[in-house]
């Protein structure tokens, strides 16, 4: 990506170029370059990425024994802790980078665990006729499934036990990104249904069938790489959804143990304290949001940028 | 248009079977059997009673089938009986919460205003707002006004509820003062004072979830707009010499309203959902505070059936969107 952004930036505005862009690659870069607000999200989320997974190892406070740890209670935000100490003494701006690291994973775990259900689902209702009915019944009925609730109870019922088997941070991380994929498929099978219905059609397909191709080899050479586009942008949205329900569990106090935080469970501690220590909701608040609002905007700026029709323009 | 709204009535009835079925295996499935954890807090003949209505020693498809009679016979039974003074739920077990030892829906009824009077004046709020400032935005796309209100339905769409508000707690009642931070449930409006009372209670968790409804519903005006503006239609009206007044209010906006008067009823039960959230944070003893006290009581029969209820709010707003859908626009109704 590199090379072309380098290409991009010598030359002029790409929207006010007279010739065709030398790929679509370049075409799609152009277009998601043009809008501001995708612009501005790639750039926060880089930038939030880049300090939960690079943050750690520029900041790294010495550990602080529990008597020294008592003396740095509630400490307002100072040159030794930037974002204050919480009520044990903990650094903030550690636990946020903590907290973060753990959020992105759930969310893109999440995602992808979404999208590959969603994908599959979606390819075979799609392509075999005789699937199509039932699979679009059972993903109508999922649609129907009252979510939170549901979550909410898969938490309850199986936290203790899975936290059992698997030690208390891989429990809650595996149970909590399977509960969240598993019950947020359904956009991405219903889009990829779609497409597939269309493509089927295609004088290529028929190529491949007419040649001898089996049905798994049409799928994955020749159907698979044309739903990539919208399939990304399902994705991306469904990053800021999961991250967006994995907090508002946490905040319900069924999310994450205290001592492995997330954004959303930093929050739900701060907020026995949000009168006198406001900073301390805010910051984790802040992070969940800019994360969301920034991936809405790639996934605004994605969809121009994959759409031929519009990149035309 | 009958054939239409029943043929959609007969498709609700397997997918609110099918939910049933989900949430009875979850709890039923899940490690521990749930009538082995009733409460020892329940006095034995009682428990004696809420294991025989639920065949506990029967094989799983019966258990379910006891339940949905439990959930679709006994207790619309007992509601018969209490409008009408009938008895035909004479000795049938009722299904009790086990954290109050008061029958479920008894619990639901006393909450369900509660949540209705918070969640119901947000949402009017939310579509009151929604509604002009998508007109507007598409009216003049790309304008100051339109660029503004992107923006505030983007923010608005992104950020969760549970942040703005405690942002909100933390402006309007901590620093300003203006507003109480927790909603007191027990305040009953009597007279001009405590009304006034009720409205500044009333106003962080209507503010909180107004804007967020509004944020979503303003995009799909906005957008549902500007795909009618382009129409060959509205030029013709324009041709016509129609004032531009005719030309966007009633000819432009009774077509865009269409999709967008689905949107509104689709989203009916799933502030319901969302409103657990503003319920927690502000102390609304409502239908989603009753969940999550029941959650962090393992109080099972009341999760199963407020879970229960959830869906059915939602296929049932599905039907009527559907529905409403069909009447606004007679191409959707294919008889």
């Amino acid at each position: 990506m590199t090379d072309i952004s380098a290409q991009q930036t010598g030359g002029p505005q790409p929207t006010s170029k007279p010739e065709k862009p030398a790929s679509a690659r370049s075409a799609i870069w152009a277009q998601f370059r043009s809008h501001k607000g995708a612009v501005f999200g790639l750039a926060v989320l880089g930038f939030l990425v880049l300090a939960v997974l690079i943050g750690p190892w520029i900041w790294h406070p010495e550990k602080l024994s529990v008597a020294q740890a008592m003396k740095v209670r509630n400490q307002p935000p100072s040159l030794q802790f930037p974002l204050g100490t919480d009520q044990l003494g903990r650094d903030m701006l550690q636990r946020m980078m903590q907290a973060g690291k753990v959020s992105l994973a759930v969310g893109f775990v999440a995602m992808i665990i979404a999208i590959t259900f969603g994908t599959l689902i979606g390819v075979l209702a799609g392509y075999f006729r005789r699937l199509d009915g039932p699979l679009m019944r059972m993903t109508d009925m999922f649609l129907a499934l009252p979510l939170i609730p549901l979550l909410l109870v898969m938490v309850m019922l199986f936290r203790d036990d899975i936290a059992r088997t698997m030690g208390p941070e891989l429990g809650a991380f595996s149970l909590i990104v399977f509960a969240i994929g598993i019950t947020s498929w359904m956009q991405a099978a219903r889009i990829v249904r779609g497409e597939v219905l269309a493509l089927k059609e295609r004088e290529y397909v028929l190529a491949a069938r007419s040649i001898g191709a089996a049905p798994h080899r049409i799928i994955l050479r020749h159907i698979l790489p044309n739903v990539v586009s919208p399939v990304m942008v399902a994705a991306t949205l469904g990053v800021a959804e999961a991250i967006i329900t994995e907090s508002v569990l946490s905040f319900l106090g069924l999310g994450f143990p205290p001592d492995f935080p997330t954004w959303g469970r930093l929050l739900f501690d701060g907020l026995q304290y949000m009168q006198l220590y406001p900073e301390r909701v805010i910051w984790p608040g802040l992070a969940i949001s800019l994360t969301v609002l920034s991936v809405n905007y790639i996934g605004d700026g994605l969809r121009d940028a994959l759409d031929p029709r519009i990149r035309g323009r | 248009m009958l054939t239409f709204t029943l043929r959609r009535l007969l498709v609700a009835i397997p997918t609110l079977l099918f939910i049933s079925l989900i949430i009875f295996l979850l709890v039923d499935l899940a490690p521990g059997s749930p009538l082995s954890d009733i409460p020892l807090t329940v006095p034995p003949d009682v428990r004696q009673r809420m294991i025989e209505a639920l065949g506990a020693d029967q094989p799983v498809f019966v258990r379910y089938l006891l339940w949905l009679r439990q959930f679709f016979w006994v207790e619309p039974a007992y509601l018969l009986d209490g409008w009408l003074g009938t008895s035909l739920a004479e000795g049938e077990q009722r299904i009790l919460s086990w954290q109050s030892r008061s029958p479920v829906f008894t619990v639901i009824g006393q909450r369900l205003p509660q949540t209705l009077t918070v969640i119901g004046t947000a949402y009017l709020l939310g579509v009151a707002i929604a509604l002009p400032i998508g007109i507007y935005s598409a009216y003049r796309q790309y304008s100051m006004f339109d660029q503004f209100g992107t923006l505030f339905a983007m923010i608005g769409f992104s950020v969760p509820t549970f942040f703005s508000g405690t942002l909100f707690i933390i402006i309007f009642a901590v620093w300003l003062g203006w507003f109480p931070t927790k909603y007191d449930t027990q305040l009953s409006v009597t007279d001009w004072a405590t009304f006034v009372e009720q409205l500044r209670q009333m106003a962080l968790p209507v503010m909180t979830l107004g804007l967020a409804n509004a944020a979503v519903i303003s995009r799909y005006m906005r957008s549902s707009m500007l795909d009618n503006m382009t129409q060959d239609y509205v030029r013709t009206a324009r041709a016509k010499g129609m004032p531009e007044r005719t030309v966007v209010l009633k000819h432009v906006l009774r077509n865009s309203m269409i999709p967008v008067v689905t949107v509104i009823a689709l989203g009916i039960p799933s502030i319901f959902g969302g409103a657990i959230i503003t319920e927690n944070l502000f102390g609304v003893n409502g239908i989603g505070a009753a969940l999550i006290g029941a959650i962090n009581a393992s109080d099972l029969p009341m999760v199963q059936t407020l879970a229960f209820i959830f869906a059915v709010l939602i296929v049932a707003f599905n039907l009527i969107a559907d529905v409403l859908y069909g009447l606004l626009d007679p191409r959707i109704r294919y008889d």
